[in-house]
């Protein structure tokens, strides 16, 4: 039993930790796509939507040949670390949240900036003003890039190495569990996480809506 | 007040206004007047330093636009737009925003912002989200935002144009008589001439992205610079 707790609180852990990364790099960079007019734009954007949709395995094999003891940061013993997964979870959250950042602020009324602008904000009051108003679909960025972690196997598992008691999450060990032949056991890691992934989205549901109501 | 001088404004390479010469006086209400894509918001966006020239100045209180602190120069201005552009909070949240920008104590933000709510009508609507207003009253909490600010230039970009003829009407005469009131200066974008008649002395006609004639109403209408100006009045609602 207190395996199973250890093994949801690192996946809840590593999960909201590479969330609030993705945040962190998602909404600045989304914002500057959103309201930026340079050259490229259009080019990084398609890259970004690309990236919304990497597969996790692959996302696994490039941060562990990175990470690999004779790799170029090998020397910083991180392979097979909780750190790696975070690593890797956001690699796979940081375009999602970024790319739906960028589509929430490109969604608003574009002569809203220039009324922020003219009723005498600063570009930073602006700016916050402008993720205000687009908060409802910026918490649903917030939303699917914990989603796409919290569920994703195959990156935790190629960087993480799904070892006892160190790197093991709900998803790697439900894995485990299968190719033991432990179906039972693998159903009921199966429902926790759906118990666990549905009580977060509902949480978060629940603040979107009760701002949808204001 | 405000000196115009050899601007040209260009939108995607191309010029989108150009303007020799024009001054608008401390205590005017200047109202331009235009055909669609003339050019009018064009000039509103520039005095607004929201875009910038490709050439030329404006000058302001003696000095080059570029010349102001950019944030500084913009907060003596409150731009009213076509839309009401509310955002998706109260009446009166959404006719406190420009103070809350300049940082003002919220015990003067809630007196001032009682006062011009009750100016424009719309005290009773305070707490309503703005996403419930009918499109008059919208427009009034948006003229109500800008004027809480007591800006020395007020910019209005055809604010009626979306509005059914009586609440027009209404507004427009409530407009009018606070501008008269303050000694307001402000620049009025319309495409009726009875109400830059009626709101100004001076009318600037604008056309073809460039500054045809400024004059009174009489002097445009009986002496029309050239025949673009002419063409122009001629398609005019009277």
């Amino acid at each position: 039993m207190t395996e199973i707790f250890n093994i949801t609180l690192l996946s809840l852990q590593v999960s909201a930790i590479a969330t609030v990364i993705s945040l962190l790099i998602g909404l600045p960079v989304g914002t500057w796509l959103a309201l930026g007019n340079f050259r490229g734009r259009s080019f990084i954007l398609s890259i970004i939507n690309t990236g919304m949709a990497l597969p996790p395995v692959v996302v696994g094999l490039v941060v562990a040949i990175m990470l690999w003891r004779s790799g170029p940061l090998g020397s910083l013993h991180l392979i097979y670390t909780p750190v790696a997964i975070i690593i890797a979870q956001t690699i796979i959250a940081a375009p999602v949240v970024t790319g739906l950042t960028a589509a929430a602020l490109e969604a608003l009324d574009p002569r809203l900036q220039q009324q922020l602008l003219g009723l005498g904000a600063s570009r930073g009051q602006m700016i916050w003003y402008l993720w205000r108003e687009a908060r409802l679909p910026l918490l649903a960025a917030l939303m699917a890039g914990f989603g796409s972690v919290i569920s994703e196997v195959g990156a935790s598992m190629m960087v993480g190495g799904n070892i006892r008691g160190q790197t093991r999450v709900l998803t790697t060990a439900i894995v485990l569990e299968t190719s033991k032949g432990e179906f039972g056991q693998a159903l009921a890691l199966s429902t926790l996480l759906l118990v666990l992934t549905y009580l977060i989205n509902l949480a978060l549901t629940w603040i979107q809506q009760s701002g949808s109501k204001k | 007040m405000i000196q115009i001088r050899d601007l040209v404004i260009q939108r995607n390479g191309i010029d989108a206004l150009r303007i020799d010469s024009l001054d608008i006086q401390r205590g005017e209400t200047l109202t331009v007047v235009g055909p669609n894509g003339a050019g009018k918001s064009t000039l509103l966006l520039a005095l607004a330093r929201l875009i910038q020239p490709a050439s030329g100045e404006i000058i302001y209180d003696g000095r080059s636009q570029k010349q102001w602190d950019e944030l500084e120069y913009r907060r003596k201005i409150s731009f009213v737009f076509q839309s009401p552009l509310l955002m998706d909070m109260s009446v009166e949240q959404n006719v406190a925003l420009g103070l809350t920008f300049r940082g003002i104590p919220k015990d003067e933000i809630s007196e001032r912002v009682g006062e011009w709510m009750k100016q424009l009508g719309v005290g009773a609507l305070s707490k309503r989200p703005a996403g419930q207003l009918s499109g008059g009253e919208a427009q009034r909490v948006s003229l109500a935002r800008a004027f809480v600010l007591d800006p020395e230039l007020l910019l209005l970009d055809e604010p009626f144009s979306a509005l059914d003829p009586p609440t027009r009407a209404k507004l427009f005469e409530d407009l009018s008589a606070l501008l008269k009131k303050d000694h307001r200066t402000a620049v009025f974008v319309t495409h009726n001439l009875n109400e830059a008649t009626k709101l100004s002395q001076r009318i600037a006609v604008i056309v073809g992205g460039m500054l045809r004639q400024v004059g009174t109403a009489k002097q445009i209408k009986t002496r029309p610079a050239d025949e673009t100006v002419a063409a122009f009045l001629h398609e005019l609602p009277q």
